[in-house]
């Protein structure tokens, strides 16, 4: 029995190492993605896209490509004329572009060919004839008066301006020792999913109905969104996720080319295979956006923060995906991990004529949590104060209401700090390092899960059904997307810790819209809590039934029934009880095969405040995570070395302590590669070098160890008290850097990616600054 | 163009196939052989997902073409089990969560047991060098990192 105060005494599951269930899949190569599903069948999809930034469509001609032997369809923007988006409000994307493209690489029209060679022949005899537009790839620019609309309803080029105050501000500033101002700039970067976008549609004409195998983050949403598109009854379409190669947001909306794989294969009446190259990917993006911070921080003499107002602008490129969202993340977020006692923030989400943004891990929150962390630190540095020790000074005590009415009940950043402090010999160390090499800290958190859904509609937020079998098995029907994070194995150690069973027993069938139960998703680290809370209450179901059955076999109560180790007893007892296929045999005995539901709903309480927005940002719990960094800086290359992350992540409790690790530290080094050297770059909207050579992910070499500590502050409504444990940790670390690099150097970045190149601007400017003074002197 | 007629040998089983000129070692697994555990990440040489050995060298089998495999002899992730018994790679990659989403996997067991032929104790910092053609986007490495040492210290004691 483990000796760890936060583990039930009866744990044998969760809390466990647990190796993924679905793991010797991955290993021995016989786990089926997308790209594998047998596809010879199938016809050859390929998209013809837009060279132009912003243009309106005058002719399009696709007779020649038509009358090509082999081609067997060619649809373009008039075969839909349905906009989608995964916001309802904010529908304004067509699969294929109609009259207007507003991006390089926006899908304007799609072949399907017998072959590769066909189809791609056909493309080159698509003739498109357009009227160029000012195309903006600068916010500033496209916000300038006088600049032509992307979107028609859209004056400015504005897709939403947020503005928020809680608190008095400037009474808050007023109050302060010392208030700064600095401006901050982030990068667009992108996800990188190892696995390219891939559809597999099958159109049965027969009986007007379609099968989608997609690799996506949110089968349900791209169910709602193909037969919205397709305008089919949604009960015609069935939406399949087979393995999928990671997501990171990239996936977490319907994108173009999965409804272009249903309208292809509708138009040609057979199945059709739709798989994009890594460019295409890269074009497809929904990254996180070019973002321009300027942040001002009022604090007081001991370190304690007065106020703060951010002003943040997003280049959020062309079509409005989850804009809306990660606009009000930026802002809802500035709260909930510090107590500041008034926070106001201006949102700027602007369309610029780049491939479009949208979730990616730490939506929303990311860039500004540099710029915070990064000012926070710089001001403590004024102030003579440890950056510990100013984080401490600014501690919430749980449980919270924030200003901005987000509940916060369980908050394990003071023992994440105290444990990053002495794993990194902070106090020893800092200060103390060799030329060059520097320690720095920071802070982040996320939610887990979006308090308000998507779709507000009333219906729970996770629903989960377990069918209980002859055959002894318990089968978990769930529709929540396993991207290789690891949540049907999370969900088996579940139902198999509340029923007493071992893992074997259990088995996970999950995205098959057939069978499956409606979920919304992988993202915003919901489904650990949300559908891990439907598990919980479905297992405890069941137990109550196997419960009785026992009871009746052994003439026994219910209540009195324990189950442990696949024996099901009563309690003190000295009958050596029943095994598990007694229990079962006895239980549907009657009634037959059982399927029970559990379901979640997040209370109103939890649903946070009533003004304009406010549906972003509250959850019923967030994660904390405090991370140090150790560099090395090279003052003649500008090159930065990461040494060692030291990092501790609040996630309630680890009910797969291996996957939490494993989560924590991708999602650490996803961040050091945005803070090191991930960067898209466009040449007037051309994107250069969108692949995995230019896109600077972080090699095996460049990578440090990341030593990890999980935290459990044991969240009184998480399952087993578990948070979520794969996007808080990212955020803090890009800061955590930039702090370092100051340490080592004495020179502020303030812009990501920290590459040579700046490091090498920063270090000449600051010399030609001293020249300046020398000459004037 | 006419087809090529190719043998080859994957895994230890002969197996012909035709083959137009343009098309990869990758496509030829996948698609005719429809061996598809080996991956495609890039498609261009950039990721290693589609790591093989092709007659004793490690190479991305986007960059080969199908008609290139003739008469020689290719090892892939199908090919590293023992009947029912995984590879100790295999087996190290799945406790230690090195695998998460699954992409890469396949081409970083090919790279791995390609470094444990050569070098059985490898240091830390020689499988970082050895695999610094393997991308993997979830893990940060660290997992992998950990299950190719604990392989390699099975298989020297099974050795010894």
């Amino acid at each position: 029995m483990s000796e760890d105060p936060a583990m039930p005494a009866s744990a044998r599951l969760v809390g466990a190492h647990v190796p993924l269930i679905d793991g010797v899949e991955k290993v021995s190569g016989r786990a089926e993605y997308t790209a594998d599903l047998a596809h010879r069948d199938a016809l050859v999809g390929r998209i013809f896209r837009s060279p132009y930034s912003h243009a309106k469509i005058t002719r399009l001609d696709v007779t020649d490509a038509l009358a090509l032997p082999g081609v067997a369809a060619i649809v373009t923007g008039e075969d839909c004329d349905v906009p989608f988006g995964v916001l309802p409000i904010a529908q304004n994307e067509y699969p294929l572009a109609r009259d207007r493209v507003r991006y390089r690489g926006e899908p304007v029209a799609a072949v399907a060919a017998i072959d590769e060679t066909v189809a791609e022949a056909a493309l080159r005899l698509i003739r498109m004839e357009v009227e160029e537009l000012p195309a903006y790839y600068d916010p500033e620019k496209a916000r300038m008066p006088g600049a032509v609309e992307l979107h028609a309803d859209r004056p400015g080029n504005l897709e939403r301006d947020v503005h928020h105050e809680f608190g008095d501000v400037e009474a808050g500033f007023a109050a302060a020792d010392i208030v700064l101002e600095k401006v901050y700039d982030c990068a667009e970067v992108t996800h990188v999913q190892m696995e390219p976008d891939v559809s597999l549609a099958e159109y049965d004409a027969e009986r007007d109905r379609l099968t989608l195998h997609t690799c996506t983050q949110v089968p349900y949403y791209v169910h709602l969104r193909v037969a919205q598109c397709l305008g089919m009854d949604t009960s015609r379409v069935r939406v399949v996720k087979p393995y999928v190669g990671g997501g990171f947001g990239h996936r977490s909306e319907t994108l173009n080319f999965e409804i272009i794989a249903c309208i292809l294969a509708r138009a040609a009446r057979a199945k059709v295979r739709l798989k994009l190259s890594r460019e295409e990917t890269f074009v497809t993006h929904r990254g996180r956006p070019a973002t321009r911070i300027k942040l001002k921080i009022g604090m007081i003499k001991d370190g304690r923060m007065t106020a703060c107002a951010c002003e943040t602008l997003q280049a959020g490129g062309a079509y409005g995906g989850y804009g809306i969202v990660t606009i009000l993340y930026s802002g809802a977020l500035l709260n909930a991990i510090y107590d500041i006692p008034a926070v106001k923030f201006d949102g700027y989400r602007v369309y610029t004529n780049t491939p479009p943004c949208g979730a990616m891990r730490g939506h929303g929150t990311v860039n500004v949590r540099f710029a915070f962390e990064s000012l926070l630190d710089q001001m403590a540095d004024e102030l003579g104060l440890d950056p510990f020790e100013v984080r401490r000074r600014n501690l919430l005590e749980a449980p919270v209401r924030t200003i901005n009415d987000m509940m916060v009940e369980s908050y394990g950043l003071p023992q994440c700090l105290d444990w990053v402090e002495e794993a990194s010999g902070w106090k020893a160390r800092r200060g103390n390092l060799p030329k060059g090499k520097g320690l720095g800290l920071a802070c982040s958190h996320y939610v887990s899960g979006a308090a308000k859904p998507v779709h507000w509609t009333g219906e729970p937020h996770a629903v989960v059904n377990l069918k209980l079998d002859f055959d002894g098995g318990v089968t978990i029907l769930t529709g929540t997307a396993d991207i290789g994070q690891g949540s049907s194995t999370v969900l088996a150690q579940i139902v198999g810790e509340v029923l007493g069973l071992d893992l074997d027993r259990v088995s996970v069938v999950a995205n098959d819209s057939r069978i499956t139960p409606k979920d919304n998703g992988s993202y915003s680290s919901r489904v650990t809590f949300m559908v891990g809370n439907a598990a919980i209450e479905a297992a405890e179901k069941l137990k109550g039934i196997l419960a009785e059955a026992a009871a009746r076999k052994l003439d026994a109560k219910a209540e009195d029934i324990e189950c442990l180790g696949e024996i099901y007893r009563v309690q003190g007892g000295q009958d050596p009880g029943l095994p598990f296929q007694e229990v079962v045999d006895e239980a549907l005995a009657e009634s037959g095969t059982i399927t029970v539901k559990g379901t979640f709903t997040v209370p109103r309480s939890h649903q946070g405040g009533r003004y304009r927005g406010a549906g972003v940002g509250p959850s019923m719990a967030y994660s904390y995570a405090a991370v140090a960094t150790e560099v090395t800086v090279d003052e003649d290359t500008g090159r930065v070395t990461v040494d060692k992350v030291w990092v501790a992540h609040d996630c309630g409790f680890a009910i797969n302590r291996l996957a939490c690790e494993g989560q924590i530290q991708g999602a650490v080094w996803m961040g050091l590669g945005q803070a090191l050297s991930e960067e898209t770059r466009y040449h007037k909207g051309l994107p250069l070098g969108p692949n995995m050579f230019d896109y600077r992910v972080p090699t095996i070499v460049e990578s440090p160890d990341i030593e990890v500590k999980i935290v459990e502050s044991i969240d009184p409504n998480g399952p087993f008290g578990a948070k979520e444990a794969s996007e808080g940790a990212l955020a803090a670390v890009i800061p955590a850097l930039a702090n370092a690099v100051a340490d080592a150097i004495g020179l502020r970045m303030d812009e990501t990616p920290v590459t040579p190149d700046r490091v090498i601007d920063a270090i000449l400017r600051k010399e030609r600054g001293r020249g300046r003074k020398r000459s004037a002197a | 163009m006419a087809k090529s007629h190719v043998t080859t040998t994957v895994n230890g089983d002969e197996y012909e196939f035709l083959c137009d000129t343009e098309q990869t070692l990758l496509d030829i697994l996948r698609d005719e052989l429809l061996l598809t555990g080996t991956k495609e990440g890039c498609a261009t040489g950039d990721c290693g997902a589609c790591s093989v050995m092709l007659d004793g060298c490690l190479v991305c089998a986007c960059l080969v073409l199908g008609v290139e495999a003739a008469g020689k002899s290719i090892e892939t992730v199908e090919g590293l089990a023992h009947g029912d018994e995984l590879h100790p790679l295999q087996q190290k990659f799945l406790e230690h969560n090195g695998a998460q989403c699954g992409i890469c996997t396949p081409g970083m067991l090919i790279a791995a047991k390609a470094l444990l032929e050569v070098e059985p104790d490898p240091s830390e910092t020689e499988i970082r060098y050895w695999l610094a053609g393997n991308l993997c986007r979830c893990t940060g490495y660290d997992k992998i990192i950990r299950a190719v040492m604990a392989a390699a210290e099975e298989m020297r004691e099974v050795r010894s």
